[in-house]
């Protein structure tokens, strides 16, 4: 019998059998996440079902994030309806303002090595970062976890992704997410985990980490798991009490593809609109006019991603004329560090527009909504037309380093020239 | 799988990439979700970034055909219901993102794994499965064979949905 990946063995132990790829298991899960974007159709899935009592509460926990603060009285109605269902069950709730759900799984200490965190969104696959099998689910998917604690899944193959070599000055984890975005399309791990290994790994600090876990869905990916390492662990020390079970993939495992990116000769990389794994890399795109830039969301809101933008935009002088610069840290942790710090204090100087810890314009429900014929350059994990509130907006994602390069003289830059 | 047949006229779906990669977003926008939820008011919606013309002219029974990666992006289930709200009973795709798979599993919507490159709008369309799943194109008549679905989802698609689903067992029957 083959050996296992660190999916297969994940999914084993939750579902209580020999899990292998292709099987379709019903799993424990260890925690569930449901957004105001999907919560308040889980509530009516739930009613429908007949439910009345919720299996867990201390399973679930709620986030008031994509509509924060609610934009208008329709989302303060279903904010009103996530606080009253999470009172009567007694389930967890982070409020308007305490951040994005997938960062706050992270920072609280929910997301445990080899443990199975689902969320009722598709970032869910973040998790990953820490050895814990996350994914996203629909909303009747969370209903049923409301009522039963567990949920099914196809047990994916797995693509293993070796990384080599080490990340020359400006290029970031985002460059490689994008990269690996380009080499497999859209579509290239459908269904599948992409499983990070190689020597290239130890380097990774866990907010990178989290970077590359993040966009493994944009290609498609079921999850995008790292193994553990005390990087992991010293994350956990203060957040979780333990004992962790981290997963390691089996040396005789079975992988579909195996794929290897050398991060010696990677150089800083754009999306263009409208699609993720249009990727080309930046000096081909260099003098492209930008109106708005755009840092925050789940991929790139973390504290290391606003020192890395304002290290570019101090070395270049600031934000040019014309041009909008939006701040939107991933959770009030994150922006009460950058308080601390002076980080806040200088992006303010700058002229930026500072947005509630959240999901912000991400998926244009709330926060700056770019305008018609603007050219938005994002942190974000996603371009799609129309994705931040104006199909008439074009949007090019980029590391934080290069999305502040563009700042800097409005156009989009090198941010490897920004500091000659 | 209860034997069924479904009937209707293929809507092609093209966007930006030719029919690949309609993203949840294309399917209906996050910004619609922000003022209801509710699949009659949102199906006067579905493609408008993509195809305004596709609301006001598709009729209940119609069956999407689109390429591969339907459904990519969010995993909003709006994009489900809304598609259903107009009277829609499956969705063809060479493949899907899985989220929105399970979201029509989940809900009754079927969606069919086959080749659709040989299909043009306005094709009459029959879908059947009994031992294994086809598509008939009555009007090339061709015929497709498309991928079956494995048991559980077969209970969950018999059963209606997930909500009849536990309604009848109250959690996952396995
Ligand atoms: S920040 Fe953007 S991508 Fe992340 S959960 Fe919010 S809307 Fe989704």
């Amino acid at each position: 019998m083959l050996g296992k990946t660190i999916s297969e063995k994940i999914l084993s132990v939750k579902s209580g059998r020999d899990a292998r790829a292709g099987d379709l298991v019903v799993c424990r899960v260890d925690c569930a996440l449901g957004t105001d974007g999907s919560t308040p159709m889980a509530l009516d899935y739930f009613d429908a079902m007949g439910g009345k009592r919720v299996f867990d509460p201390e399973r679930i926990v709620f986030c008031l994030d994509h509509y924060a603060p609610a934009p208008n009285r329709a989302t303060g109605l279903l904010h009103q309806r996530m606080r009253d269902f999470a009172a009567m069950h007694g389930i967890p709730l982070w409020e308007v303002g305490d951040g994005i759900g997938h960062q706050l799984i992270v920072e609280s200490g929910r997301a445990q090595p080899g443990s199975l965190v689902v969320g009722a969104d598709s970032h869910a696959v973040t998790y990953g970062a820490l050895n814990t099998f996350g994914t996203g689910i629909g909303s009747s998917d969370l209903a049923a976890i409301l009522m039963s604690g567990r949920i099914w899944l196809r047990v994916p193959e797995s693509i293993k992704v070796m990384l080599t070599g080490c990340l020359a000055e400006d290029v970031y984890p985002k460059d490689i997410a994008l990269a690996l975005a380009s080499e497999l399309g859209a579509d290239g791990a459908s269904y599948q985990a992409l499983e990070f290994s190689g020597p290239a790994l130890a380097a990774l600090d866990l907010e990178d980490r989290l970077v590359l876990s993040n966009l493994a869905v944009e290609m498609g990916a079921k999850n995008g798991i790292f193994p553990a390492d005390d990087k992991t662990l010293a994350y956990l020390r203060d957040r979780a009490s333990g004992p962790f079970h981290a997963v390691e993939a089996d040396p005789d495992a079975h992988y579909v593809r195996e794929i290897t990116l050398d991060l010696d000769s990677l150089v800083p990389q754009l999306a263009l609109p409208h699609q993720v794994d249009r990727v080309i890399e930046i000096r081909d795109a260099i003098g492209t006019p930008v109106q708005m830039v755009y840092l925050g969301t789940c991929t790139g809101g973390r504290v290391r991603d606003f020192h890395q933008a304002l290290a570019v935009l101090k070395a270049g002088g600031g934000v040019a004329h014309g041009v909008q610069l939006v701040v939107t840290p991933a959770s009030r942790s994150v922006l009460e560090t950058l308080t601390r710090d002076g980080t806040l204090a200088e992006f303010i100087s700058m002229g930026a527009v500072i947005v509630t810890p959240g999901c912000g314009s991400c998926c244009g429900t709330c926060g700056a909504i770019p305008g018609d014929g603007v050219n938005v350059i994002s942190t974000a994990n996603r371009n799609f037309k129309g994705r931040m509130g104006n199909s008439n907006a074009a949007i090019y994602l980029a590391s934080p380093a290069s999305c502040a390069a563009a700042a800097v003289s409005g156009k989009i830059a090198d941010p490897r020239e920004v500091h000659k | 799988m209860s034997a069924l047949e479904l009937r209707g006229c293929a809507r092609v779906i093209s966007g930006p990439r030719r029919g690949d990669d309609i993203n949840t977003d294309y399917i209906i926008t996050s910004r619609r979700k922000r003022e209801s939820l509710d699949p009659q008011v949102l199906r006067q919606y579905l493609f408008e970034e993509i195809d305004p013309a596709f609301a006001a002219s598709v009729a209940a029974g119609d069956i999407i055909v689109a390429g591969k990666n339907f459904g990519c992006g969010s995993a909003m289930e709006v994009a489900v219901t809304a598609v259903l709200g107009a009277g829609i009973r499956a969705v063809l795709a060479r493949s899907f993102s899985r989220t929105y798979y399970r979201n029509a599993i989940n809900n009754g919507l079927l969606p069919v794994i086959c080749d659709t490159q040989g299909i043009h709008e306005g094709d009459l369309l029959v879908i059947s499965h009994d031992a294994e799943m086809k598509v008939r194109n009555t009007t090339t008549n061709e015929t497709l064979t498309a991928d079956t679905l494995p048991q559980i989802m077969l209970d969950i698609f018999d059963a209606g949905g997930l909500v009849p689903y536990f309604r009848q067992h109250g959690d996952f029957r396995v």
